[in-house]
């Protein structure tokens, strides 16, 4: 299983770095979508600081669901999923291994939204303790259902649009308690935050687990 | 039966292949060749009756038994954004293969993809030089039972001979090859057996 998560995640970071998807699309977009956030709710920097924990999150989820459909578009072209279905490979395996793609892409995308949140909103960063594992565990959190419901809408002609149904309402938990855990840490009141961090983290290995388990139907039936 | 949609694919399939033979599946457009061969893949499941394939019980044994197979459909499973090495190389690994960067160089070698290629992403090799790559990623895996899907479209008359020369390596090597092809001189030559589907059902084995 780990040898094929390895061998999935190192061939999906090399298209990435060789397609530079994330760098030319997926930044820019999530760039955009912090400006637009910006005008929409007045460039008074009073308001933008109190809200910046919840504009980055669903930044970072309306990102991910381009990078999941991106990560998912690799598969279908030119037979890739049965190719990789002959192969013999541990779905399990590939469950792991597109996961951890989207993983580093997405971590990397938030440290450049960090850095733009501070500049855009004025949003203090304070707390990297817990900004940072929060970040960590709110990541997988989101990759791991993302993975599963990529999957799943991937075999389906009406894919672009079903990911997002089905994803978003899933992630809803994810989103409350990452922008409590990152408001806490941006107030310097950590405890709070290392608990709304601790439900992350049962929620990010819940769907972890459920997606290693799950990977198989989904990609014999899907 | 293997039902596609809401038909039956195959509805009359009665079929034993010996180890080490060439079987050339023939019939018009929909005859259910594909199928049969997506079948034996374990990428179709059974709706009826029962398969066994190099030993695995087609409903509970397709797991183990994609290790084992090779396919080569009408697709070449390649990646454009790779190198023709590196997608070599990654079939490989996933097949277990020893010492994959070896045998993914041995498997280009033999198929006579040029050096100068090896470096290119596969995106921008023709069709004709794809299909190689994507012989050679088939070949790189080592099944013991190859299933063709019209493996010689696209190719070119030295590539077409080089696939033959393959096939025949194989069947002596003890592999078993499942061939659907409308080339059907040179497919006919390659074949011990050659099998006419119809409307998913066997009508003349000869």
């Amino acid at each position: 299983m780990w040898r094929d998560a390895f061998a999935v995640a190192g061939r999906d970071l090399r298209i990435e770095a060789r397609s530079r998807v994330a760098v030319n699309q997926v930044v820019p977009f999530a760039f955009i979508v912090l400006l637009l956030f910006g005008f929409a709710l007045d460039p008074d920097r009073g308001i933008l600081q109190r809200v910046t924990p919840g504009l980055f999150w669903v930044t970072v989820l309306l990102s991910a669901l381009v990078v999941v459909q991106r990560s998912f578009a690799i598969e279908r072209s030119d037979g890739g999923r049965d190719a990789l279905r002959v192969g013999g490979i541990d779905p399990a395996g590939v469950f792991l291994g597109k996961g951890a793609a989207i993983l580093v892409v997405l971590l990397v995308l938030e440290v450049a939204l960090l850095a733009a949140v501070a500049v855009l909103y004025g949003a203090p960063l304070a707390g990297w303790p817990l900004l940072v594992v929060s970040a960590v565990v709110t990541t997988v959190g989101i990759v791991a259902p993302g993975t599963i419901y990529g999957a799943l809408a991937s075999g389906l002609r009406v894919r672009e649009t079903v990911l997002p149904l089905l994803f978003l309402p899933v992630v809803a938990p994810v989103m409350i308690g990452a922008t409590r855990a990152f408001e806490a840490a941006l107030e310097g009141s950590t405890g709070a935050g290392w608990r709304w961090c601790g439900l992350l983290a049962v929620f990010a290995a819940s769907y972890t687990a459920l997606g290693m388990l799950l990977f198989e139907p989904l990609l014999e039936e899907s | 039966m293997a039902v596609l949609g809401r038909f039956p694919a195959l509805a009359g399939v009665d079929l034993d292949v010996g180890a080490g033979s060439t079987v050339l599946l023939v019939g018009p457009n929909g005859a259910g060749k594909s199928t049969l061969l997506r079948l034996c893949a374990g990428l179709v499941g059974l709706t009826a009756g029962s398969a066994t394939v190099l030993g695995h019980d087609l409903r509970t044994g397709r797991r183990e038994l994609r290790r084992r197979v090779g396919y080569l459909g009408h697709a070449n499973g390649l990646y454009d954004e790779l190198t023709v090495e590196e997608n070599v190389r990654f079939w490989a690994r996933i097949a277990r293969v020893p010492e994959p960067a070896a045998a993914a160089d041995a498997a280009l070698e033999r198929l006579a993809v040029a050096s100068r290629l090896r470096d290119l992403g596969v995106g921008r090799l023709s069709a004709g030089q794809r299909r190689r790559v994507a012989l050679a990623a088939f070949v790189v895996r080592r099944p013991e039972l190859w299933l063709l899907d019209e493996p010689h479209a696209g190719l070119d008359a030295t590539a077409r001979d080089d696939l033959d020369d393959l096939v025949r390596e194989a069947t002596a090597a003890g592999a078993t090859v499942l061939v659907a092809s409308h080339e059907l001189e040179r497919a006919t030559a390659l074949a011990s057996r050659t099998v006419r589907l119809e409307g998913g059902v066997v009508v003349d084995v000869a």
